[in-house]
């Protein structure tokens, strides 16, 4: 399999109301194995998933956030926001965990994983994909 | 209907479960119009909810389509790959025999034409088919 395609994970729905965002982070775990070229998208409610300081205790589900932070070790390091998405919830890139990778060919120096972009721009990312995985 | 070079290799996935949503329906509907046509269907993956549609253990009222027997007579008359992922039917209590003896259950539920394997076989079809198409919300 010497074709490496271009995956994209779109996350559109918050993190605990449904199962979705939770089964969709372990495709991209299990997915990383395949040495793609992939990126996430976190749109709509999805941007709630990166979200910091999340705490599940009165739901009673499984916390699964501190999942993003290990995302880099997996070498997924392109991570992208939607700043409307983020504008309509009152959100801003301060209330996101802060993820980054190590840049193997720069002296492993640690880089920000999440790059915001206007819809137009994620509209232009999503326009270069082979894969799009929705969920 | 013989395979030309128009012929495209698709993947299907199916996100949601049985009944409850018309997504398994309009792929049932994707994948005959396209084998009627001579396109291949490589493969349909079930996930989230998406493996309830792989019990032999529903019973629709017999004025209603049988689902899951839909794809199981699809598969056997085309020779699909039907794969329900592991992880999500676990969740859901799909099992087929191995996973029900080694889960200590009861029964086993997996209908014919199925089988039960990992999310690496979605990639997978994403690497390998011409197009991967998602039935769900």
């Amino acid at each position: 399999m010497a074709d490496v395609k271009k995956f994209m994970y779109v996350n559109r729905k918050a993190p605990y109301g449904t199962i979705y965002a939770l089964e969709s982070l372990e495709v991209v775990l299990i997915g990383a194995a395949f040495d793609q070229d992939v990126s996430l998208a976190f749109v709509d409610d999805g941007v709630y998933q990166l979200t910091k300081d999340q705490d599940t205790t009165g739901v009673g589900i499984k916390n699964f956030s501190k999942t993003y932070s290990a995302l880099g070790d997996y070498e997924v390091s392109k991570i992208y926001v939607d700043q409307e998405s983020l504008d309509e919830r009152g959100l801003t890139l301060d209330d996101l965990q802060h993820l980054v990778w190590e840049d193997e060919d720069d002296d492993w120096a640690e880089k920000d994983s999440i790059r915001v972009l206007s819809r137009a721009e994620m509209a232009d990312l999503f326009e270069e994909q082979d894969v799009v995985l929705s969920f | 209907m013989d395979q030309d070079e128009n012929a495209m290799k698709f993947a299907l996935l199916i996100n949601e479960g049985p009944y409850q949503h018309q997504a398994i329906d309009s792929a049932y509907h994707f994948a005959k119009a396209a084998l009627d046509k001579g396109h291949e269907i490589f493969r349909v993956f079930f996930y989230h909810d998406g493996v309830n549609n792989a019990t032999n253990m529903a019973v629709p009222p017999q004025d209603d389509r049988n689902i899951t027997q839909q794809w199981s007579e699809l598969a056997k008359a085309h020779d699909l790959d039907l794969v329900v992922c592991i992880a999500a039917a676990q969740r859901r209590g799909i099992l087929d025999e191995n996973e029900a003896e080694r889960q200590g259950k009861s029964c086993a539920n997996l209908a014919d034409g199925f089988r039960i394997s990992g999310l690496g076989q979605l990639i997978e079809a994403g690497i390998i088919a011409d197009r991967l198409i998602t039935f769900g919300d």
